[in-house]
C-alpha cells in the first residue's frame, strides 16, 4: 500500500506546454505514472507526446477522467489554477510552483477547507509511491519500494534521506515534499495520519526546518496518536534569528519562535530520535526495522 | 521574502487612504532638517530612516524642543551607522501631545492560513515582549480572506482590546482601513506602533512598518518601484544582481548548494563538525553553467571564506551542468584562490563527474565526507 497516490491514480498536468509542465511530463510518464491529460488554456485539441491538451481542467476530468492534478503554472497564474482544480472536485492536487503570493494562498486555504480535495505544495517537489506513481519533479531513480514512508518540507534534503535509505536497502512506501511556503496544503500531521493508517509503512522519516509550529505541533500529534516510530531531522541549526534562508516559511522570527532547539526538543519529548545528520535518521530508521 | 518600505513611505500610503499621520518632511542634510523644523515648529521627531528595528534605542530617534537641539539631533543621526546600515536620510516629525499609545497590526497567521488582527493598549513598546509576557493584552481577531474584515470584527477586536469608548469607533475604522492597504498592497504585515491618542481624543499614526510580500510585486509595480537599500552589504547586494538566496554569516566555510533545506543541513553540518558556515548560497532548481560559476565567483569574493563546499543533490538541476561552471569558474584563474571540495549525487552526477577537472577540486562521495574535508581545509588555510 501506499499513501495518496498509486496506480490508479489519473493525472491532468496543469500547464502542459510550459518548460517545465513539459519537460516533468515526460519524467512522470517515464517512471510509470498515469498521466492521462494536459491542460493549458487556449491550446486544448493540441497534444504534447500523445497526450490530450484541454482548455480547462473540468474538460479533462470529464473526458479522461482524471482524479488528480500536477500544478507547473507560473506562480502568478498558480493560485487560479488551484482553484480551478479544487472547483473540480478532484481527490488530489500537487502544486509543484515556486513563489505564490501569500495572500493568494490564504484565499486558495479557505477555499481547500469547503472541498474533500488533498492538495499538497505549493512550492513543493510533489509526492511519489515508488513503482507505482510519481506527481511532481523528483528525481525516481533513487527511490525504492519498501516500508518507510517520509514527509519533508525540502526537496533536495528528501533526496538526501532518501539516498542515505536507498544505499541500505530500506525502500519507501510513498515520500512527500509538502512544500517550504508559509501557507501550504498539506501539514505534517496530515501526512502522519496518512502513514499511520498505512499497514505497509512500519517507520516514517519526518525532515523539517525552522520557522512556524508545524514540527511542533506534529510532535504533539505523533506522542498522542500514532504506533508507527518516527525519526526526525530538523534543518536550520544554525540559522540567525531575522533571516530567512531560501524558504519562505523558513525563518526564526526575532522573538525567538521557530528555532530548530525548539522544534527538535519538542520531537524528543515525543520520543523521536532526531540525527544530527542525514544519515542519523537512516541509522535510527535502521534500528526500527 | 518581504520587501521593507520606510517609515515615510508607508506613511504616505497610509495618508493617502486617509489614516491621520503627523506632519512631516524627508531631509538628507542638516540644513534641510533644519529647513523642515522651521516649517513644522517644536517639538519636533528626527527620526532615521534604516530598516532596523528598535532605531529608538539605538539613537536613531531623537526629540528636539528648539534650534540646538534639532540641529545637534540631525548632526548625530545623519550619517551614523545604525546596526549596519548608513544614515542617509531622517523623517523630520510634529511631536504629538498624547494621552495613551496603542498598538495596532494585521499579519499572517501561519499556522491558521489566515490574517489576523491586533490591538493592544500597551502600545509604545516593545510588543514582542508584551507577547510573551502578557499575550492577554493583545486581542486577535483571524480575518477570513474570501470576505476581508467585516466592520463588526473591527468593532469586536478594538472593544476586547480595551480601548477608551469616545475613540473605539475611530480605532475600529482606522483597523478597517488598515486591512483594505494589507489586502490591495499584497503586504505580509502591517504595524503602527504607537497609534497615539492625542489630547484632542484623535488618533494618530506615530510609526509605520509595511512589509510587502516580495512574490506579489509583480502585480505592484508602484511598489516595487519603491524598494531602497534593501541589502545588508555589498555581498549580498550582488547576491540580489545573480537572483541567489544567500545569507551572509560570521564563518569562514563557504557554502553552496541547491535546495534551501539542503543547503541549511549543510550549514548545519559544518558547525556540527566544527567549523563555521560563512554563508547560506542556494543555487536554486535547475541551475545551469552560468549560474554555478556565478556562485563561485559570490563566495570566493567574501574575504572571510578559507575553504568552500558544493554540495549539489540533482533532481532538476543536473550534474553535468553544475560540473561544467565549476571548471569555468576555475579555470579562469592562474591559481584557485580557495580550496574547493566537490560532492555530485542525483540526475546526471555520473556524468558530472566525468567532466569536473578534479585537478582543481577535491572531490568526495558524502555529504558528511565533503564537509568535514571542507571544515579541514578552512583549519588549515587560518591556521
Amino acid at each position: 500500500m501506499s499513501i495518496f497516490v498509486d496506480d490508479d491514480t489519473r493525472v491532468v498536468v496543469q500547464g502542459i506546454t510550459g518548460g517545465e509542465g513539459k519537460f516533468h511530463t515526460r519524467q512522470m510518464i517515464e517512471y510509470g505514472t498515469n498521466v492521462v491529460a494536459g491542460t493549458s488554456p487556449g491550446k486544448g485539441g493540441q497534444d504534447v507526446d500523445g497526450i490530450p491538451v484541454y482548455d480547462t481542467v473540468e474538460e479533462a476530468v470529464d473526458e479522461e477522467d482524471a482524479n488528480a492534478s500536477v500544478v507547473f503554472v507560473p506562480p502568478a497564474f498558480a493560485g487560479d489554477a488551484i482553484f480551478e482544480a479544487l472547483d473540480t472536485d478532484l481527490d488530489l492536487v500537487v502544486a509543484i510552483t515556486e513563489g505564490v503570493p501569500t495572500q493568494d494562498m490564504a484565499k486558495v486555504n479557505k477555499r481547500l477547507s469547503e472541498t474533500d480535495t488533498r492538495l499538497i505544495g505549493p512550492n513543493c517537489p510533489g509526492i511519489i509511491t515508488p513503482g507505482e506513481a510519481k506527481l511532481g519533479i523528483l528525481p525516481g531513480n533513487i527511490f525504492e519500494e519498501g516500508n518507510v514512508g517520509l514527509v519533508s518540507r525540502s526537496g533536495t534534503l528528501t533526496y538526501q534521506v532518501v539516498s542515505n535509505l536507498t544505499e541500505r536497502g530500506i525502500g519507501q512506501t510513498t515520500a512527500i515534499g509538502i512544500g517550504g511556503d508559509p501557507i501550504i496544503g498539506t501539514s505534517f500531521v496530515d501526512a502522519l495520519e496518512a502513514f499511520e493508517n498505512d499497514p505497509d509503512t512500519h517507520a516514517v522519516v519526518m525532515c523539517g526546518e525552522i520557522g512556524g509550529e508545524d514540527e511542533e505541533q506534529a510532535a504533539k500529534y505523533i506522542a498522542e496518536n500514532m504506533d508507527t516510530p518516527v525519526a526526525g531531522f530538523i534543518a536550520g541549526r544554525t540559522a540567525p534569528p531575522g533571516k530567512r534562508m531560501g524558504h519562505a516559511g523558513a525563518i526564526v522570527s526575532g522573538s525567538g519562535t521557530g528555532t530548530a532547539e525548539s522544534k527538535i526538543s519538542a520531537l524528543n519529548d515525543a520520543g523521536v530520535p532526531v540525527g544530527d545528520t542525514p544519515n542519523e535518521v537512516a541509522d535510527h530508521i535502521e534500528d526500527f526495522l | 521574502m518581504v520587501m521593507k518600505l520606510h517609515e515615510y513611505q508607508a506613511k504616505d500610503i497610509f495618508a493617502e487612504a486617509g489614516i491621520p499621520v503627523p506632519e512631516s518632511r524627508l531631509a538628507s542634510s542638516v540644513e534641510e532638517v533644519m529647513e523642515a523644523v522651521e516649517e513644522i515648529g517644536y517639538p519636533a521627531a528626527i527620526k532615521a530612516q534604516v530598516h532596523v528595528g528598535g532605531r529608538g534605542k539605538a539613537g536613531g530617534i531623537k526629540i528636539a524642543m528648539d534650534e540646538d537641539e534639532a540641529r545637534q539631533a540631525a548632526e548625530d543621526i545623519l550619517g551614523m551607522d545604525l546596526k549596519g546600515y548608513t544614515v542617509d536620510r531622517v523623517l523630520v516629525e510634529a511631536g504629538v501631545d498624547f494621552e495613551n499609545e496603542l498598538y495596532v497590526g494585521i499579519t499572517m497567521d501561519r499556522s491558521e492560513g489566515k490574517p489576523v488582527a491586533m490591538v493592544s493598549t500597551e502600545g509604545g513598546v516593545n510588543i514582542e515582549e508584551v507577547a510573551e509576557e502578557t499575550p492577554e493584552a493583545i486581542a486577535r481577531e483571524h480575518i477570513d480572506p474570501a470576505f476581508g474584515l467585516h466592520p463588526y470584527q473591527a468593532r469586536k477586536v478594538v472593544f476586547e482590546a480595551g480601548i477608551p469608548r469616545d475613540v473605539a469607533f475611530d480605532v475600529a475604522s482606522f483597523l478597517t482601513t488598515l486591512y483594505d492597504l494589507y489586502e490591495s498592497n499584497d503586504a505580509s504585515d502591517i504595524e503602527i506602533n504607537p497609534v497615539m491618542i492625542t489630547s484632542d481624543r484623535d488618533i494618530v499614526a506615530a510609526d509605520a512598518v509595511m512589509n510587502i510580500d516580495d512574490d506579489a510585486l509583480f502585480r505592484h509595480d508602484d511598489l516595487a518601484a519603491m524598494e531602497e537599500d534593501a541589502y545588508e552589504n555589498d555581498l549580498e547586494a550582488k547576491a540580489g544582481e545573480y537572483g541567489f538566496d544567500y545569507v551572509r554569516l560570521s564563518g569562514n566555510v563557504g557554502i553552496i548548494g541547491n535546495g534551501a533545506g539542503l543547503v541549511m543541513t549543510t550549514l548545519d553540518l559544518v558547525d556540527y563538525f566544527g567549523g563555521e558556515p560563512a554563508n547560506f548560497l542556494d543555487i536554486g532548481g535547475g541551475a545551469k553553467a552560468e549560474r554555478v560559476a556565478n556562485a563561485l565567483d559570490m563566495v570566493f569574493s567574501d574575504e572571510n571564506v578559507d575553504s568552500v563546499v558544493f554540495n549539489i543533490f540533482g533532481g532538476i538541476t543536473r550534474g553535468d551542468e553544475v560540473a561544467k561552471g565549476i571548471n569555468e569558474a576555475l579555470e579562469s584563474f592562474d591559481e584557485i584562490p580557495k580550496p574547493v571540495v566537490v560532492r555530485l549525487a542525483g540526475t546526471n552526477a555520473e556524468e558530472g563527474m566525468e567532466i569536473l577537472n578534479t585537478d582543481l577540486v577535491q572531490v568526495e562521495g558524502t555529504l558528511e565526507d565533503a564537509v568535514q574535508r571542507a571544515v579541514k581545509n578552512a583549519q588549515e588555510v587560518s591556521q
